[in-house]
């Protein structure tokens, strides 16, 4: 048994929309045949609606019997063409005996009578069937075009929405909103240093999903300033490291790329982590790269549950392949040496105009 | 009643060194007699300390490094020592918890948002004051109502597994356990009891045991939790296995099994499992 076709896309109020499309069609058809003939217009109208809606009815009923695509409701290559060409032909055959029999007519009367007549009917029926089956087929495909695009954008404002929820964590947000109502009244100088440091995350937190790349250093100043937040509430558990070599500085990339990596390893490797550890941030060249890493001391990549990891890392990957395709790469391994923890590691293309 | 005149003692476990400083300047000046006799900075530290100094009152955090505040309060309710010593009342501190603070509605556990505001955090004080005032005068049963609540807060899903998957699929069937070189695959039906051990978990069947690298937070929600229960924060065991539950004077329960020596401890967390029909 062949496997059940998937044919949902056509809905049934397609077909009735479509047969009263073909009808207007067949009458206007008819309208010009009876003007352009002699005998009675009644007799040309006949013909006309009944092979019209014969070829239409054997053409759109079809789709339900073919494997089509779901996505234009319209079958592909070779198959569209035997569905068109099956109908209008079988169609024009059998729409022409009904008329005949409606008009009264010796069945297939014409083919007898005048058979050059009838090819130049059957050519015309072929020409014109042809151009109104093209015309529904380039409608569903033009309809599955809106979709998409509908599917795209509700898409995209559903990352939206994921990846602001994800960067503005709320437990990180309201932590550190608690630690500075306490520096208030400690410290007011540092609880002053702290909001500007909350500011400029925030604000490049907000901004990032509209610029398209700046400056490594100023990814290093962000995660700097998301890493201050982190030491105040952390305190010593957070030893945070930076390694940006000066002519790497103007090298552009994504704005806010290493965040998810950096809080990947302070939530998953360093914040389980009785003793907390070391947070090393760096970039190098590698030849036509650059490479940067986010290293911890933490806890290591077998403890690291799935679920919250995954969109982060997701985002990250899914940001470098639009921007670099197969250019840029994301790998995650526990580290090397002895301290252990877990090492996150981004390849971008070198940028030789920097 | 006085709030400021009540003595009590008080451990905070907190892991951010600010708040954990904050939290203690606030209660002393709305409750200047509490004594807070430890303020430590994760999980593990609050379980030994309040076991070794036995206050009245606990704040844990629940995000804290190593162990979850929820974590904390079960290993300390299911070792605290059956002297007559009450249970410490339990208040929850937490920035952000969305389903912990339904847990904590339902159980009628007290807790704390931060930024910890004074005016709420008066309100936490007089309720902890009535329920220790309640203690004194009542005494039996405040250990039970403790009980009973941590009970209702461990059996919500949300927070006693905050780190595991929170796609149940299919129950785990075949348990792959590392043997030298080997892999043994190990029937779950055929398993009598899992058993945590630090990062592990021990598997014991009728013929052997197997140590397998997952721990048992993150094995429970892949196991068929009609067929085995849970009867300890450490320990699940596989139903039909279980062959009489003995209540000591003490009214601690121990577990024998089918066909095995081994005798296995049900926590007073879970001692209700085991009731005549």
């Amino acid at each position: 048994m062949p496997p059940p076709l998937d044919n949902t896309a056509i809905r049934p109020h397609d077909f009735l929309k479509h047969g009263l499309m073909v009808v207007g069609f067949n009458s206007f058809i008819g309208l010009v045949l009876a003007l352009n003939r002699s005998g009675p217009w009644q007799v040309q109208m006949i013909y006309s609606q009944a092979i019209g809606l014969s070829i239409w009815a054997l053409m759109d009923f079809g789709r339900l019997v073919v494997k089509i695509n779901p996505q234009t409701g319209w079958p592909e290559g070779w198959r569209r063409f035997a569905l068109q060409g099956g109908a209008i032909f079988l169609g024009y055959l059998a729409g022409s005996t009904i008329g005949d029999a409606l008009n009264d007519r010796p069945l297939l009367d014409m083919w007898r009578m005048a058979p050059r007549a009838m090819l130049s009917y059957l050519l015309m029926c072929i020409a014109v069937s042809a151009a109104i089956s093209f015309f529904f087929y380039a409608r569903g495909k033009d309809q599955m075009r809106l979709r998409q695009l509908a599917a795209a954008q509700r898409d995209a404002a559903e990352n939206q929405l994921k990846l602001l929820e994800s960067q503005l964590e709320p437990h990180m947000l309201f932590n550190t909103l608690a630690n500075l109502r306490v520096l208030i009244a400690l410290d007011p100088p540092r609880a002053q240093t702290m909001l500007d440091q909350l500011i400029a995350f925030l604000r490049a937190t907000l901004s990032a999903s509209r610029a398209t790349l700046h400056p490594l250093s100023a990814e290093f100043a962000r995660v700097g300033d998301y890493l201050e937040l982190m030491k105040v509430r952390m305190g010593d558990r957070l030893q945070p490291a930076f390694d940006l070599p000066p002519e790497l500085a103007a090298q552009p990339v994504p704005p806010l790329l290493l965040q998810p990596l950096v809080e990947n390893a302070i939530k998953h490797g360093l914040e389980p982590h009785v003793d907390g550890g070391r947070l090393l941030v760096s970039a190098r060249r590698d030849g036509d790269a650059l490479v940067l890493t986010v290293r911890d001391t933490g806890a290591g990549l077998s403890e690291t549950p799935a679920d919250g990891t995954h969109f982060g890392l997701e985002h990250v990957r899914q940001r470098l392949a639009t921007l670099y395709g197969e250019a840029a790469s994301l790998t995650l391994a526990g580290a090397a040496d002895a301290d252990g923890g877990t090492l996150a590691t981004v390849r971008l293309p070198w940028s030789p105009t920097a | 009643m006085n709030i400021t005149g009540m003595q009590a003692t008080a451990l905070i476990a907190e892991d951010e060194p600010l708040l954990a400083a904050n939290l203690k300047a606030e209660l002393r000046a709305l409750w200047p007699a509490l004594n807070i006799v430890a303020s430590v900075t994760h999980g593990e530290a609050a379980v030994q300390q309040a076991l070794a100094l036995r206050p009245q009152l606990l704040f844990l955090d629940i995000r804290m490094p190593g162990m979850t505040g929820l974590e904390a309060a079960q290993a300390i309710a299911e070792d605290w020592p059956d002297d007559g010593t009450p249970l410490p009342a339990l208040v929850f501190v937490t920035a952000y918890d969305e389903y912990a603070l339904q847990a904590f509605e339902q159980a009628a556990v007290d807790y704390v948002l931060k930024p910890v505001q004074p005016a709420r955090l008066a309100q936490t004080c007089t309720r902890v004051q009535a329920v220790l005032a309640q203690r004194a005068s009542g005494g039996g049963g405040a250990i039970d109502a403790a009980i009973d609540q941590l009970r209702q807060l461990l059996g919500s899903s949300g927070p006693t597994a905050p780190a595991a998957p929170t796609t149940p699929g299919a129950p785990l069937t075949v348990i792959q356990a590392a043997v030298g070189n080997a892999i043994h695959l190990v029937p779950v039906v055929d398993v009598l009891y899992f058993e945590a051990a630090d990062k592990y978990v021990r598997v014991v069947t009728l013929e052997r045991e197997y140590l397998v690298r997952i721990s048992l937070r993150e094995l429970l929600p892949q196991i068929d939790l009609q067929r085995f229960w849970q009867i300890h924060r450490g320990t699940v065991v596989r139903s039909d296995a279980i062959a009489t539950a003995l209540r000591d004077e003490a009214g601690k329960i121990t577990l024998t099994l089918r066909g095995h020596a081994d005798r296995l401890a049900v926590s007073r967390l879970y001692a209700q499992l085991f009731k005549p029909m």
